[in-house]
Order: C-alpha cells, then sequence, then structure tokens
C-alpha cells in the first residue's frame, strides 16, 4: 500500500511537469531511491498502476538505488554498511545515528515526449510570431 | 528528432545514457530531458510547512502519534486529555481507516476531535490535516493530537506540520522494534515505551530498548509510562505543558 502513495505522488508531480511543458506523454523517468527505503522493486510493480490513465501510462521507470552510507564519530569515517544494518559501525560497533546517503526519494529526471519549447521559450516564440507578422506589414 | 540523442524517426538505437527501452520513436515525435532534482514528497512538503506555519502563529502546539495498530494511542490520548483540559484548549483529529470509534472515544472527554477516514490508505498526509482543520475549531494557545493510523512504516515519511513527533512503542511489542522500523524512530522526536504495567509479564529489556533508540537517533525524548495505572504520566504531562506554553508565547512574540 505504501509504495502505491509513494508511486501516485511520483505520477503526480511528473504529471504536473508535463503538463506545464506541454507534453502528450512521457517517455521515462528516473529516480533515485535510498538503500533505507526498501521499497524500490514494489514501487517497479506497482508504479504502472498508478500511472494508468495518465500522461505517464506506459513510461519507463529507471531507478538508480544510492547504497546506505553512514558516518561512524569513533574510525571518524564514512562506513558503508552491507547486509543486515543495526545502526552500528560494521568495523567497530559504535552507534552510527548519522545517515549521509540512503534516505532519498527523488524524482531525479523525465523524458517528456511531443514536448513544445518550454513555458520560457514559449513566451519568447510568441514574441516571435508577432515580430514575423509585423516585418510582413512592411 | 529526439532532441536528447539526436536520433531520426526510425533509427534504431540502443546507446548507453540514454536509453528507450519501452517506448519507440515514431513519426517525428520530440524528447526533451528534463532534469527535475525534487523530493518525492515535496509536494506534501509544501503542505506541511503551511500547517506548521499556521500552528506557529496560532501558538498551537501539535503533536504527531505514531504507533503500531493497538500500542496505546486513544488510551494514551483519553488519559493525557483528562489531565490537561483543565489548563489548555486541546484538539484531536483521528486518523483511522475505517471506524470513528476512536473519535468517540476522545468525544467522551469533552475536547473537539474529527475523524480522517483514510479508507485504504495507511496514513495521514499534510492536506488531509489542512482539511482536517476546517472542521475543528482550532483555538489560540491549545493542544493539538493527531492520531496517525496504526502503521510504523510510511507515517514516517509524511510530515504533517507538527512540533513533535511521538512514536509510541508498547513493552508489548519488544525491545528490538527500533531497530525493525528504524525509519520512524529516525524521524521522531519523542518516544513513548507505553504499558509498563506489563513489564513483569513480557520480555522487555528497557534499557536494551533505550540503548537502540540511542543508536538510532539520539537526540530523542523518551518517556516510560502507563496510561493504565497512571505511572510516569506526570512526566509526559509536564513536557506537555511546558512545551505548549512555549508556543503560546513564541506566537506571541510573532503577532
Ligand atoms: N495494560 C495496559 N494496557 C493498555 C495500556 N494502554 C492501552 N492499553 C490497552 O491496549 C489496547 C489498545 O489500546 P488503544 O489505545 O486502542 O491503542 P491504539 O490502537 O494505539 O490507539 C487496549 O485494549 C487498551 O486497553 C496500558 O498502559 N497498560
Ligand atoms: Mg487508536
Ligand atoms: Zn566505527
Ligand atoms: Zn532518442
Ligand atoms: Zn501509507
Ligand atoms: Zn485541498
Amino acid at each position: 500500500m505504501h509504495e502505491l502513495t509513494i508511486a501516485s505522488a511520483l505520477v503526480e508531480q511528473v504529471c504536473d511537469h508535463a503538463r506545464d511543458r506541454g507534453a502528450s506523454r512521457v517517455g521515462s523517468i528516473r529516480i533515485r531511491m535510498g538503500a533505507l527505503s526498501g521499497i524500490a522493486k514494489a514501487l517497479h510493480f506497482c508504479f504502472p498502476s498508478a500511472a494508468k490513465g495518465t500522461l505517464c501510462d506506459g513510461a519507463v521507470l529507471y531507478i538508480d538505488e544510492v547504497p546506505l552510507t553512514v558516518m561512524c564519530v569513533r574510525c571518524d569515517a564514512i562506513k558503508t554498511p552491507s547486509g543486515h544494518y543495526n545502526f552500528r559501525c560494521p568495523d567497530c560497533g559504535h552507534p552510527t545515528p548519522k545517515v549521509i546517503t540512503g534516505r532519498e526519494m527523488q524524482l531525479a529526471s523525465i523524458e517528456l515526449v511531443g514536448a513544445d519549447a518550454p513555458p520560457a521559450g514559449a513566451h519568447a516564440s510568441a514574441g516571435a510570431t508577432d515580430n514575423s507578422l509585423s516585418s510582413q506589414g512592411i | 528528432m529526439c532532441s536528447v540523442c539526436g536520433c531520426g524517426p526510425g533509427t534504431h538505437h540502443a546507446h548507453s545514457g540514454h536509453e528507450h527501452a519501452g517506448h519507440e520513436h515514431i513519426g517525428h515525435e520530440h524528447h526533451d530531458l528534463v532534469l527535475i532534482e525534487k523530493d518525492i514528497l515535496a509536494k506534501n512538503d509544501v503542505y506541511a510547512e503551511a500547517n506548521r506555519e499556521r500552528f506557529e502563529r496560532l501558538g498551537v502546539f501539535a503533536l504527531n502519534l505514531v504507533s503500531s495498530p493497538g500500542s496505546g494511542k486513544t488510551t494514551l490520548l483519553v488519559k493525557t486529555i483528562t489531565a490537561l483540559k483543565k489548563k489548555l484548549s486541546v484538539a484531536v483529529i483521528e486518523g483511522d481507516q475505517q471506524t470513528s470509534i476512536d473519535a468517540d472515544r476522545i468525544r467522551e472527554t469533552g475536547v473537539p476531535s474529527v475523524q480522517v477516514n483514510t479508507g485504504r490508505g495507511c496514513h495521514l498526509d499534510a492536506h488531509m490535516v489542512e482539511h482536517a482543520m476546517e472542521d475543528l475549531p482550532l483555538v489560540r494557545n491549545s493542544v493539538l493530537f493527531i492520531e496517525n493510523v496504526g502503521n510504523l512504516v510510511c507515517p514516517a515519511s509524511f510530515d504533517l506540520g507538527e512540533a513533535q513527533k511521538v512514536a509510541i512503542l508498547s513493552v508489548t511489542e519488544g525491545d528490538d522494534k527500533p531497530l525493525k522500523y528504524p525509519d520512524m524512530f529516525a524521524a521522531a522526536t519523542t518516544v513513548v515505551i507505553s504499558k509498563i504495567d506489563l513489564l513483569p509479564y513480557v520480555d522487555f529489556n528497557v534499557e536494551r530498548c533505550i540503548g537502540h533508540l540511542g543508536s538510532i537517533n539520539p537526540d530523542l525524548d523518551i518517556f516510560q509510562l502507563s496510561a493504565t495505572t497512571g505511572e510516569g504520566m506526570e512526566a509526559w504531562i509536564e513536557m506537555l505543558t511546558g512545551a505548549a506554553t512555549q508556543a503560546a508565547r513564541k506566537a506571541l512574540c510573532h503577532a
């Protein structure tokens, strides 16, 4: 259920961008998920149903998994725990509450299909049309 | 032409950095790669900040209560409200998947309470809280308790705009629970170890539990109490009263 919520939030955000830019659909989406989020696989699975009937329908979801890295103050070093993580340094056992990477849930980029020029460009081209009209008048 | 890779219509391509698996270039469709770099839950965070700003302006001390189902959130709320309501205005937002049983239990204490049925949704989000406030008289210099849906997973990711996120863990759930749901205890500001009247009957080592909590989040404010016997309730009530007074004073400064 949780992953469906995340998938829906993702689809909503991507659709907002796609609509703003006049895209006809979204080709692909690249997101970054921290290892601690633990839902990367589940997200892959439920993304298509969240995307159904939206501009994201049929889009390919790429998930870059961000590994867990934590700061150990005793070793004075950044550590990469592997396997079951108990919030302790894998080398010295000291508590490591400070997570450097691994909690990310970010939308990195999207590939829009059939996109018009971006909004800023849209204004510029409207101006250009005026110019060309007036130059025609001359 | 594809503006990402420059491929023309009908071009067959598979190249690194720009994959086209699952979609085709048909005709002259235009592709645009747009960098976004935003949190997926950014929208919730916008609502949460708006709620927080509103709470701070009104001097409302808001708490988000999270736990597994049955840890004792509603029972603790009823006891807490009974102790607080003589001194402070209190209101409650009850998140529940189906019923209004908890909201009814709260209303029996005489304080206003609204029920938010999340249906299949497993958590409250900041937008739901914003709407719930429409049905609640949000009084200046008051305490707002938000009982989240019983679930230790996703409520960790959804900021509601609260001042304190209180994770409740009963002694019947095992002292290693923090390690099983580290995100929640990392996101929390406060932990209540509840049902301590049951300690003689269960295998729960309070010291070990506090050790785990400290390794996940050393800044946690930890309370141990029993809503049933009242043991440990004074420290909890004292903290709430103090924080509510501070929230009211801050709002006065900003007014
Ligand atoms: N022994 C004992 N039982 C409690 C205590 N607090 C709550 N309970 C019981 O735990 C069960 C679940 O409590 P409830 O408040 O509904 O939990 P919630 O789902 O977190 O809101 C009920 O049967 C309560 O009577 C306590 O301090 N001691
Ligand atoms: Mg309850
Ligand atoms: Zn170390
Ligand atoms: Zn291409
Ligand atoms: Zn949820
Ligand atoms: Zn709304």
